[in-house]
């Protein structure tokens, strides 16, 4: 293990850290109803990028994997997808907390908590199909499929719909400035390291649960 | 070639239905078992909204017991012998333009008897049944090409729901969206960007089918 290799674990370690701490410590403007929940956007937004870049990967690799039937492609497809969740659900534990502040209650009828949602059953459907069949590259090839297609129409659905509803009260949509624009620019300092270091650490978490199975694959080969 | 092919098994479905006599029959019962049941909990509704909301959801609850037999109906035996008749793009094809047929049949009779029992508050008759038959396409396609997914596992039935109904949800939320429309007012302002959307979800789900299902074919 060489240092010139692990550099983006420590960065993005460094990066989450120093969200943590400038996230609580920076002043920040003193906004209507939100008060000083606002800080709550270095850590709930940044879970939700999270788990759309690490879908992304997941998607990228069920295509890799039809395109070539390499079984390792479906492990990392499989595990992003795990992974993906656990970033979904800290999304929703952390807006759901927010909103409640905010908005009075932890679940509000939204189009984005909606699409949010959606995409967390649509996974957890993607896990239980993968349960529900034993042979290796069928199950490979099946899962790849359901992942290219749930994923593209969620696109469409958390994409575009939110943008064509009037009455979000999520910021950025139905003509309301959108949260990154009203950002002032201390916010923004600490705001852009967050995201780029959550990505980081969920990267290092796919990394980690990827190597794992291999292991275990060859493992359950040997034994 | 591949129009003739699907042309050909687009056939061989219906006249297998108009044999049986069994899904366009049971599902119809279905529909209507299930808006009698509405009907008696719900004894009148005052509402629109109520109307569509429930009104969907009995078409959704249709479409996915209508459509998830395409891949299980026919056993595996007789499915390696299409592979070797005809190509797997043939086959979603002709799958989906049968589904759609049958849930553009099975929509307008439902959307029938339900304005029957329910009470008819649709304002805007042309604009429902272009949302209507927009929607079957939708429906159908989509859980075609997820009943061809969960043929493939060991218990298909439970799946087809799980699957479906998220995928399903942009759809459905789109269709709610146009067919309020269409209760509510008599125009059609403002509402040619949500069937524009619906279109567009159908030609998404339709080339996706078509690229993706090679792959569900071969074992």
């Amino acid at each position: 293990m060489t240092l010139t290799k692990e550099w983006w674990k420590i960065l993005g370690v460094a990066l989450v850290l120093y969200a943590i701490i400038a996230g609580f410590l920076i002043p920040v403007p003193d906004l209507r109803i939100i008060g000083e929940s606002i800080r709550n956007i270095f850590f709930h937004v940044c879970m939700w990028f999270t788990m759309m870049t690490i879908f992304g990967v997941s998607l990228v690799y069920s295509i890799r994997y039809l395109s070539g039937f390499d079984i390792r492609y479906d492990v990392v497809a499989s595990q992003a997808v795990n992974v993906g969740l656990l970033f979904g659900i800290l999304g929703i534990i952390t807006g759901m907390q927010w909103a409640n502040f905010t908005w009075g209650a932890p679940w509000v009828n939204d189009p984005q908590l909606n699409g949010a949602a959606v995409s967390i059953l649509a996974y957890f459907a993607y896990t239980v199909l993968r349960h529900s069949m034993d042979e290796d590259h069928k199950r490979a090839k099946v899962a790849a499929v359901y992942n290219i297609f749930a994923f593209v129409l969620l696109i469409i659905f958390v994409g575009i719909l939110p943008k064509m509803s009037q009455g979000s009260l999520h910021p950025g949509a139905g003509g309301s400035p959108s949260t990154v624009a009203t950002l002032d620019n201390t916010m923004r300092m600490v705001f852009y390291p967050a995201i780029v270091g959550w990505i980081l650490i969920g990267t290092w978490i796919l990394n980690i649960r990827v190597r794992y199975v291999r292991l275990k694959q060859q493992a359950d080969m040997n034994s | 070639m591949l129009a003739a092919e699907i042309k050909h098994l687009i056939v061989k479905d219906i006249r297998l239905e108009l044999k049986q006599k069994y899904a366009l029959n049971g599902i119809l019962l279905y529909v209507v078992s299930t808006i009698f049941v509405c009907y008696l909990s719900f004894t009148r509704i005052i509402d629109a909204e109520t109307w569509n909301s429930l009104f969907w959801i009995i078409m959704l609850f249709t479409s996915v017991n209508a459509v998830s037999k395409s891949f299980v109906q026919e056993s595996q035996g007789r499915q390696l012998y299409y592979y070797t008749l005809s190509g797997p793009q043939a086959v979603i094809l002709s799958k989906i333009i049968y589904n759609i047929l049958l849930m553009g049949v099975l929509s307008l009779l439902s959307l029938i008897v339900f304005a029957a029992l329910m009470g008819d508050f649709i304002q805007n008759m042309p604009l429902f049944v272009v949302s209507l038959l927009l929607g079957s396409f939708g429906f159908a396609s989509v859980l075609t090409m997820i009943s061809a997914i969960s043929s493939r596992t060991n218990n298909n039935f439970a799946l087809m729901a799980i699957l479906s109904f998220p995928i399903v949800m942009p759809l459905l939320m789109t269709l709610m969206k146009v067919s309020k429309q269409a209760l509510e007012t008599t125009t059609w302002d403002g509402n040619y960007r949500f069937i524009l959307v619906l279109l567009l979800i159908n030609l998404v789900v339709v080339t996706l089918a078509y690229l993706l299902f090679p792959y569900l074919w071969k074992d």
